[in-house]
Order: structure tokens, then sequence, then C-alpha cells
């Protein structure tokens, strides 16, 4: 039984909180599912190496492995220039989920957390929430000309990469020569 | 290599592009042998398909032989392959359904947002058919890259020749799977709109699947003539009040099933479809759809709506309260083609279906630009264009 205080909690109704038309957090807020058909384990497992990840995302300069909690991520932007934070895993629970947030010198202050959810003969399903402080000020307008593009739409493709990648062992890609597929990828 | 290029409306040219190479693990580069126009490449030509860019290769029906394979395809140089349209990842939980047309992956994770945007789930790739489904290069050139391949491509038993077996791409399929969706009974009547490829296969189907009687509907006396060839009656909508024929025909009940294989580019000066037109050209709507509205009222009560046609999206008046009244259902879809092939395939071998006698017309790839503008302009007796990479061009 669902108790009367987390009732109250929800208030109208039972939708996940960052598809609300009227709530605003003081930091953004995007969250993104997809459903995997392989287990979670499988799932973690991959998420688990930030050197992996370098391959389904877009705008990924480098991912530099520090340490097995630790990595230097280095993130393209517009001009030629690139961002950057130290991203800490904060919360392991392995085959379920990975909680991280970025250092303290952070080029754009964030913090997120991957889930893995066994949904039986449907595979797994994968849900990316992530959080982080739309850049202020002028030396943040480049960079928020790069956040506030779409990092909705941008966290959506990067999940249908992730999903193509461990479903079909590769990222589809409709390029028909080396040379437009590596244009596709710059 | 030489392809088949669209740069615009009525305007497609054969260039010469790079040659494909294998990009991805499960790839297979194919040299086309034959290649065939479908009636919805002349929806490209016409310009009423959004998302085209100028260099596009075109192209969904095609076979040929294997001349180059990544490490995980199955297929062997030198087989003789025909490659389904839609480019379906085959571990999806989609694909595990057999609902190919709805693969996850086939499309490209970048191209997906627009699916996503106009229907709210992206569908899989198709070759060369805009980007909305993938952007990828088609068929109708000397080479082509096939994505997948250890799923898509059926390999074809030697000493077939490329007629017999071409439309297993795409209009066979489909015909076949819009008999599957009016869900026919033994003795049942089915109507079917438009007997262009799609609706003559989806005849032929509905007969090897029971239908006592089939009701071919279309305006050109060609492709109503192969119709009847296949034991068909004939309406022809120019000669003939299509609805008040069809209650005389069926005793005032209907059509037990429908079959609307005509969609998009719906014909005739109906009022509705000339509001249609206006709209379509304004873009304020582009589905011209008369042959849906006047399926949907001729149906008989709980009968079935199949819709092989292709709506790409948003229709007026949608007969809908005729469609609820009478209790109808409605199955439609892209061709889950993969599905289909094998079975298809063996009825072919075993001459159990013909389809050699809708080719109309054989050319060199050379000439494909000539071929476009003869299916488009001359309906009534250019039935099926299929490009041969073999074949000479036509003298001027």
């Amino acid at each position: 039984m669902t108790s009367e205080s987390d009732l109250a909690k929800r208030l109208h109704d039972d939708a996940p909180p960052e598809t609300s038309k009227t709530a605003s957090p003081a930091r953004a807020l995007l969250a993104e599912t997809v459903t995997i058909n392989r287990t979670a384990q499988e799932l973690y497992d991959f998420w688990r190496d930030p050197a992996n990840l370098a391959g389904v995302m877009e705008n990924i300069d480098a991912i530099e492995v520090i340490d097995r909690d630790r990595s230097r991520w280095t993130v393209k932007a517009p001009a030629g220039r690139t961002v950057g934070w130290e991203s800490l895993i904060t919360q392991d629970e392995p085959g379920r989920a990975i909680t991280w947030q970025s250092g303290p010198d952070a080029d754009v202050a964030n913090s997120g957390r991957i889930e893995f959810k066994e949904a039986g003969a449907r595979g797994t399903v994968v849900t990316a929430t992530i959080a982080y402080d739309p850049p202020g000020g002028t030396i943040g307008q480049f960079i928020a000309k790069l956040f506030q593009r779409e990092p909705r739409i941008q966290t959506r493709r990067d999940l249908r990469r992730f999903k193509q990648l461990m479903e079909t062992g590769e990222i589809a890609t409709a390029a028909r020569t080396r040379k437009q597929l590596e244009e596709e990828q710059v | 290599m030489r392809a088949l290029t669209w740069h615009g409306k009525h305007d497609v040219r054969v260039d010469t592009v790079d040659d494909p190479e294998i990009l991805n693990p499960r790839d297979a580069i194919i040299r086309i042998t034959a290649t065939a126009i479908c009636g919805s490449d002349l929806h490209l030509y016409d310009g009423y398909i959004p998302t085209m860019k100028a260099g596009d290769i075109l192209g969904h029906e095609f076979m040929g032989e294997v001349v180059e394979v990544g490490a995980r395809s199955t297929l062997q140089h030198g087989q003789k392959v025909v490659v389904p349209f839609t480019i379906s990842c085959g571990s999806c939980y989609h694909c595990g359904k057999h609902q190919y047309s709805a693969c996850d992956n086939g499309n490209p994770a970048d191209n997906q947002d627009i699916g996503r945007e106009l229907y709210g789930q992206p569908m899989s790739g198709l070759f060369g058919y805009s980007h909305m489904t993938g952007g990828y290069a088609g068929g109708q050139a000397e080479y082509v890259r096939v994505p997948f391949s250890d799923v898509g491509p059926i390999v074809i038993p030697d000493g077939v020749e490329d007629e017999k077996v071409l439309f297993l791409s795409d209009i066979l399929p489909t015909g076949w799977m819009a008999a599957e969706n009016a869900q026919i009974e033994p003795g049942d009547t089915v109507a079917v709109w438009g007997c262009g490829p799609v609706g003559l296969f989806a005849v032929q189907s509905a007969f090897l699947m029971g239908a006592e009687r089939v009701i071919a509907i279309d305006h050109f006396p060609r492709r109503l003539e192969l119709a009847r060839r296949f034991g068909a009656e004939a309406i022809n909508f120019e000669e003939t009040r299509t609805y008040e024929a069809l209650m005389e025909m069926t005793g005032g009940i209907g059509p037990d099933a429908v079959i609307d294989a005509v969609g998009l580019e719906a014909h005739g000066f109906f009022v509705d479809n000339v509001v249609d037109q206006i709209k379509a050209s304004m873009f304020l709507g582009t589905d011209r759809t008369h042959s849906i509205r006047q399926a949907i009222l001729a149906c008989r009560k709980g009968g079935r709506v199949s819709m092989p046609a292709v709506y790409g999206g948003f229709v007026d008046k949608f007969p809908l309260g005729a469609f609820m009244e009478k209790g109808l259902t409605l199955k439609t879809g892209q061709t889950h083609v993969q599905h289909f092939m094998p079975g298809l395939l063996n009825a072919i071998v075993e001459g159990k279906i013909d389809t050699t006698f809708l080719i109309s017309h054989r050319m060199a790839l050379e000439d494909a630009p000539k071929g476009y503008k003869m299916f488009h302009d001359n309906q009534n007796e250019v039935t099926k264009v299929v490009l041969k990479t073999d074949l000479a061009m036509a003298a001027e």
C-alpha cells in the first residue's frame, strides 16, 4: 500500500517529476529513458568504464580515466574550443545504477545518475537523469550555446547510440564511404 | 560508380559518385544487377516527401551479387541476393516480434528525431527514401552498401532469373501483407483500390488466401486488365459510380474487406480530392485521401480495412464516424519485408506466384531519368520499369 505521506508528496499524478509542465528547479534537469534488449548487468558493465562512453556520445573530445572512480572529460565547444570537468562516481550500485558529480573546478557543474532496471522479455529500462548549472556570465556564453542548445535531444541521441551498440554490436550510419563517415563524426 | 540521384522536383540524373565501402562489421557491398522504379519513388520525384537532399541516391527495390563483406556478415562473395527495402537490425524487441519496419536501430540516431516528432516513435531505416528514414543511399546504382546484411538480404538459389525474384524487395511482400492485413476468410469478397503493383499483388494474394471474389478499382484500362487476368472483377471509377457499383455487386452488403493500395497520390477529380490537392500544394496537409474515404464507406459493417497505401502526415475528413459506427478494423504499416521473404521466395520457386507479368519496360541504369518520366507520365502503359546494369543505353 502507498502511504498517505507518499501520496501527498506526489501532489497530482504519478508521472516522473522531470516531465512536469510547471516545475522550475534551480538547476536544469533532464531525464531520458530507453529500453535496451540486454541484461542490466551487461549495460552496467559497459557504462561503468568511462573509456567506453566516448564511442556513443557526440561532442566528446576525450575521456581520460584517472582511477576507478574519477575521469577527466573534455567536450567540444563552438569555435574550436573545449570545456572540461572532472567527474567523480559518488555512488556505485553494481548491476543497478551509477551516480556521478563534477569536481569543484568544472566549467559546467553537473551531476547525474544512470539506472538499469530489468524489464523481463523487453530487456532493461535505462534512465539517465542529468542536472547541470546553466552557465552564466560573459565567459559562459559560448558554453551556454553548447549546453542549452538541446541537451535533451543530445542525451536522447547518445542513448540511442548506446542501445544500437549494445543490441546490434555497431552504431548505425547512413554514410556510403569512409570519408563521409569521418565527416559525420567530426 | 554511376547512380541515379535526386536534385529536385522532376529532376533526377545519373551521376558519377564515390563507390560505397564497408563501414560496419555487419555490412555487405552488393553489385546491383537489377533494380526497379517504385510507385513510391514517384512521390519523391513529385516532391511530396520532405527531408530530401540534392544528390541523394534513390532506389529501394534492388538485387545483385555480393562483392564484399564485413567481418560479421553471413553472406559470401558471389552469392545472388535480393535486399529488403527496410533496414532492420534483427536484434531489437520489434525485430524479435518480426515487426521489422518498426526496428529501433536501423535508422541512425540523429535521424530518429524527425520520426519521433512526427509519429511519436521513429521507424526503421529505408533505402533511398529521404533523410527521415535514415538518408541511406539507394540501389538505383552500380553498387550499394547494405547494413545488417546478416538479417536482411535473402540468398537466391542458382538458376533463378532476376526478374522472377526482384519484387521480393518490396512490392510482392507489400501486396501479400496487405491481403494478410485484410484477414481474409474463405468466401469473402475483397475490394482493392488501386491496381498498381501493390494492388495487383494484393489481388493475387487475396485469391491465394481464399477470397471468393476480388473487385479491383482503378481508371487505367491496362491495369484493370491485369487484375482481371487473376480473376478479379473490374470497376473503372471514371466510368462507374464506385460505391453504388460495390453495393450492387455485393447484394447491398458491401465488401467484407477493403484494401487501399492508392494512398498519397490518389487521382481523380472529386471535390474532396481537389481540396486536398490545393492544400498539398500549400503544405497545409500532404495526404490526398479519396480512396481511403471511399473504402471505409463501402466496407461492410464489422468488416476489415487494410491500408498498404503510403500516407505521411495528416488527413482531413477521415470518416471516423463511419469507421466507429460500423465497427471496422484497420490494419496498416510499412511492410515487414524480412518476415515475408522466405515464404514468398518458396512460392515463386514452386511456381505458385508469378511476378514477371508486371514488367512493362526494361532499361539501362543510364536511362533511369527517362524511366522516371515515362512512369510518371503514362501509368496506363508503364506498369513497372526494371533497370539493369548490364543493358546498353538506348539510342536517342
